[in-house]
């Protein structure tokens, strides 16, 4: 038993017992599928079919059919990769960082913020391997012997560093995120009344049983793998930004772009998982498992990382002034009062005043705000990409070269397209998988619920504290 | 063989945890306890020793870091060297990402597929539980009958007067 501080409110609201925590999680899993989610399946399977036609043009004619040009030759595509990769972020940052920091109120969110990480690194991985052109070569990027060209891949390019970071990444969290789903499935395992169900959940659980020796050795893993993730979480948002910073392109070429990028994915990741959660706990009748204390939490990482990259965008400026390199002065005069100046104060605009109305505790407690908000940071988190890589690549050092980019439908259409994506992995993620972690929630329940139990005999005595919480008389 | 265990259903973890302690004090070997979720403390009362997992993460880890380290100094330095960008063929600050991840992935997978062997974790179509309601919302622990040795209703006394809500018996086919 742990102790619980009497002014915490509950984490597990109306009084549920481990069996009606069982019922709510595994009733859309068994339930057939209802109306409105297969509306929202539809919806993003339209997505999906823009995706595909998007990328059977892109395939079929080229990059050609991008709006790229000799100035800008990378724009919308690295925009939408860095933008995927950060929202991926936050779920690694809730499973890894918050379980290593005994974050209680993970456990009802993780499950759906790590599978949000997945898919949103399955749709940052399609950006530059159809920039790649020929993506049936993309397994050129791995050092493997051969016979072709400079016989092995450049370890010195951050790109390569990408490739590595990126796929480790990849499958560090699909790896965490099935070991923590293995107990679930055994649950919904024990529960399923068809053959079918049966089978298939029996395979997914991998035999797992539950036993005292096997609980043991999992939250072992589950640490140790949290103690991985963290900085791989770090390290991958740090490559990312080196993508960038080993250039030697005014505005990319500075060395606050690793904790600045990983800030903004963290930041951009939170509002994605608002977004996400706002509308799966309304959905799925979630709301005593995502209350608005975790709500609250999730937009207290808002307001911080917010600032942090607030405190990056004015120390850029700052230090383009003072390191008097001309060139560094004048990208980010043209960023901010440029062409695309509109870019660059929706980002402001988006980022960094938003996420400030989250002082306001009333704020911070309102469904509606929260998700308003979440939407603005995501959008201001795009521009803030679009603002990096487009401005400081559009103005060079030649005038003679210098160029405007306007994305083609195609661009829009890969772009729109991955969201559809995104959408439809995570629909069918959101019926075909418990959303909230069952046996999670099952091992804070005593502590967090705000429901005095009544055990026959209390054996290390903290069932007094417990109960000195303040929020009981509401329950 | 046909296993027979005695089941003590139980529906709380702290009456589950002394229960534990006070069962095995009367001298009475448990099988195994099956719980919907990590019971804490229970290692302690159940004799369960420490993972070693973690060293498994370690030596794998740095298996990892070795291979990477080895693999980029011998393509770059010495089967292909090439200069890039001026640099050292051997340029070990920029090896250090791809030996970074290297050493999180392989410590990972190592740790987890040997998790995975150890506690004997396979996709199989078939699962013989003990209780379904274990993985549900009921503790249950399995007590092993020896014919001749063990007997029933002195067990079924000791289970309940510690707080078993439910007490059954189970035959395992092997």
């Amino acid at each position: 038993m742990q102790h619980v501080s009497p002014i915490r409110e509950p984490l597990v609201t109306g009084g549920k017992t481990y069996h009606d925590i069982t019922n709510d999680v595994c009733r859309q899993v068994e339930a057939k599928p209802n109306a409105r989610w297969a509306a929202a399946l539809a919806v993003s399977l339209v997505g999906l079919a823009i995706f595909i036609y998007s990328c059977y043009r892109t395939l079929w004619y080229g990059i050609g059919e991008w709006g790229l040009n000799k100035t800008v030759g990378w724009a919308w595509d690295i925009t939408n990769f860095v933008w995927w990769v950060g929202i991926g972020h936050a779920g690694t940052l809730i499973s890894a960082i918050l379980l290593l920091f005994r974050q209680k109120w993970r456990t009802s969110i993780n499950r759906a913020a790590e599978a949000m990480t997945i898919f949103a690194v399955i749709c940052a991985a399609m950006f530059p391997v159809l920039h790649m052109g020929r993506p049936w070569l993309a397994y050129w990027v791995l050092p493997l012997p051969n016979t072709f060209g400079s016989l092995w891949v450049n370890f010195n390019s951050p790109l390569l560093w990408d490739v590595f970071a990126i796929s480790t990444y990849f499958s560090v969290s699909l790896v965490f995120w099935y070991i923590g789903l293995i107990p679930d499935f055994a649950t919904i395992r024990d529960r399923a009344t068809g053959p079918i169900a049966r089978r298939a959940y029996s395979v997914l659980s991998f035999g797992w049983t539950g036993s005292a020796k096997a609980w043991s050795r999992y939250e072992t893993v589950s640490l140790i793998l949290a103690g991985l993730a963290t900085p791989l979480v770090l390290s991958v948002h740090t490559i990312v930004s080196f993508d960038f910073a080993t250039s030697v392109i005014p505005g990319w070429h500075t060395t606050i772009f690793p904790p600045y990028f990983v800030a903004g994915a963290i930041f951009s990741g939170f509002a994605m998982v608002l977004t996400l959660m706002i509308i799966t706990r309304k959905t799925f009748h979630l709301e005593h498992y995502i209350t608005l204390e975790h709500v609250e939490s999730m937009n207290k990482v808002i307001i911080l990382t917010g600032s942090i990259v607030g405190i990056a965008y004015t120390t850029e400026f700052f230090i383009a002034w003072y390191s008097g390199v001309e060139y560094e002065q004048y990208a980010f005069i043209n960023r901010a009062f440029g062409p695309y100046w509109w870019a660059y104060w929706s980002m402001m605009t988006c980022n960094v005043i938003t996420p400030q109305l989250f002082w306001f505790r009333k704020i911070r407690r309102s469904l509606t705000a929260t998700f308003i908000i979440s939407i603005f940071v995501n959008i201001g988190m795009w521009f803030e990409r679009f603002v990096i890589i487009v401005t400081s690549l559009h103005r060079d050092y030649l005038p003679s070269s210098w160029a405007m980019f306007s994305p083609t439908m195609i661009d829009i259409g890969v772009y729109v397209g991955t969201i559809g994506l995104f959408f439809t992995l995570f629909f069918l993620f959101a019926k075909f998988f418990p959303v909230v972690n069952m046996a999670e929630v099952k091992a804070i329940l005593k502590s967090s619920s705000g429901v005095k139990h009544h055990p026959h005999k209390t054996m290390h005595g903290t069932e007094k504290e417990l109960n000195t919480n303040p929020h009981h008389s509401n329950e | 063989m046909n296993k027979k265990f005695v089941l003590g259903i139980y529906d709380d973890e702290d009456v589950l945890l002394s229960a534990i302690e006070n069962i095995r004090a009367a001298g009475t070997k448990i099988y195994d306890v099956f719980s919907p979720y990590p019971v804490h403390g229970i290692d302690d009362v159940l004799g369960i020793k420490r993972s070693r997992l973690p060293i498994v993460a370690f030596f794998c880890g740095l298996f990892g870091t070795s291979f990477a380290l080895w693999m980029q100094i011998w393509m770059l330095g010495f089967d292909w060297p090439m200069i890039i960008g001026g640099k050292p063929h051997i340029a070990l600050p920029s090896f250090i990402p791809v030996t970074f991840e290297l050493t999180v992935l392989c410590a990972a997978f190592g740790m987890v597929i040997t998790f995975f062997i150890v506690s004997k974790l396979k996709p199989s179509l078939r699962v013989n539980v003990f209780d379904k309601r274990s993985t549900d919302d009921k503790f249950v622990m399995a007590i092993e009958i020896k014919e001749g040795v063990t007997d029933l209703s002195a067990l079924n006394n000791l289970l309940r007067s510690n707080g078993a809500i439910e007490v059954n018996e189970k035959e395992v086919i092997k």
